[in-house]
């Protein structure tokens, strides 16, 4: 990442891709395709959290999100739509109030934003993100950390009470 | 590339899954809206752990990005079900309690 200008570039073109995916995944009129755009978003995410040197973030966000959520939609899918034989074209609806909302509270943001000096430049990088992560995890923060797992355990079960076959 | 261009693209990417919660018909579909927006936070997160030079935001990444999947799954399961119950996905059919 010596290159002079690397980052900027990089950033363009990680966020033309990311708003554009972003864009189809709502607009999209097949939900299959949808989920496929998704898919390419979360990547452009993943690919963010690498421009912020967040390496673990980056692979945890492929692995889970671009690999199991994408997973289980696709799934989800093909089950709602295999029984009514109902194309999986979809169609929105009040997008002009939809839009008014989206593009109020995104006006909202950013001349917030604009008002705020932020910092430009990053500061040095932490050093090996995954190690002191992996520290904090286990010391700070280790009830949360047993709390999310028991709030995995729950939703695991949730899932399988829910999608269990019929008696 | 300053704190400011992350923080509008992540308000952007909100907005859009935002645009979608509100629009779409299908159950998936609101589901999807809902994921972008769960991940435009993310970006928001991991920008201002750099920004600010502390781990924290981090973490509460890895938090936020679990408790994502979690919902995904139980949200997907809760529209099999649906369907199973009432063979719809589409939110404006699930009307049963205007009455």
């Amino acid at each position: 990442m010596t290159i002079p200008g690397f980052d900027v570039l990089a950033f363009w073109l990680l966020s033309a891709m990311l708003v554009g995916s972003a864009l189809a995944v709502v607009l999209s009129k097949n939900l299959f395709h949808a989920v496929l755009w998704l898919a390419l978003a979360l990547t452009g995410t993943a690919g963010v959290f690498l421009l912020l040197h967040a390496e673990f973030l980056a692979a945890v966000q492929l692995l889970l999100y671009a690999g199991g959520v994408i997973t289980i939609v696709v799934f989800a899918i093909v089950v709602t739509e295999r029984l009514i034989g109902e194309r999986i074209w979809q169609t929105n609806r009040g997008i002009f109030f939809g839009a008014l909302a989206s593009a109020t509270l995104l006006w909202l943001i950013t001349s917030t934003l604009m008002e705020r000096s932020l910092p430009v430049t990053p500061l040095p990088a932490l050093g090996d993100v995954t190690r002191i992560v992996g520290e904090r995890v286990l010391t700070t923060f280790v009830l949360p950390f047993e709390l999310l797992a028991v709030l995995m355990l729950a939703a695991m079960l949730a899932a399988m009470y829910f999608a269990r076959p019929e008696e | 590339m300053g704190l400011q261009a992350y923080l509008t693209l992540a308000a952007t990417v909100f907005c859009i899954g935002l645009f979608g919660v509100l629009t779409r018909r299908n159950t998936i579909g609101i589901l999807l809206g809902i994921e972008l927006m769960l991940n435009a936070v993310n970006i928001n997160l991991v920008a201002f752990a750099r920004f600010s030079g502390s781990a924290t935001g981090l973490i509460f990444t890895i938090f936020t990005i679990c408790i994502t999947v979690s919902e995904a799954a139980v949200g997907l399961a809760l529209v099999i079900l649906l369907f199973r119950v009432r063979r719809t996905v589409m939110a404006d059919h699930l009307d049963l309690l205007k009455g």
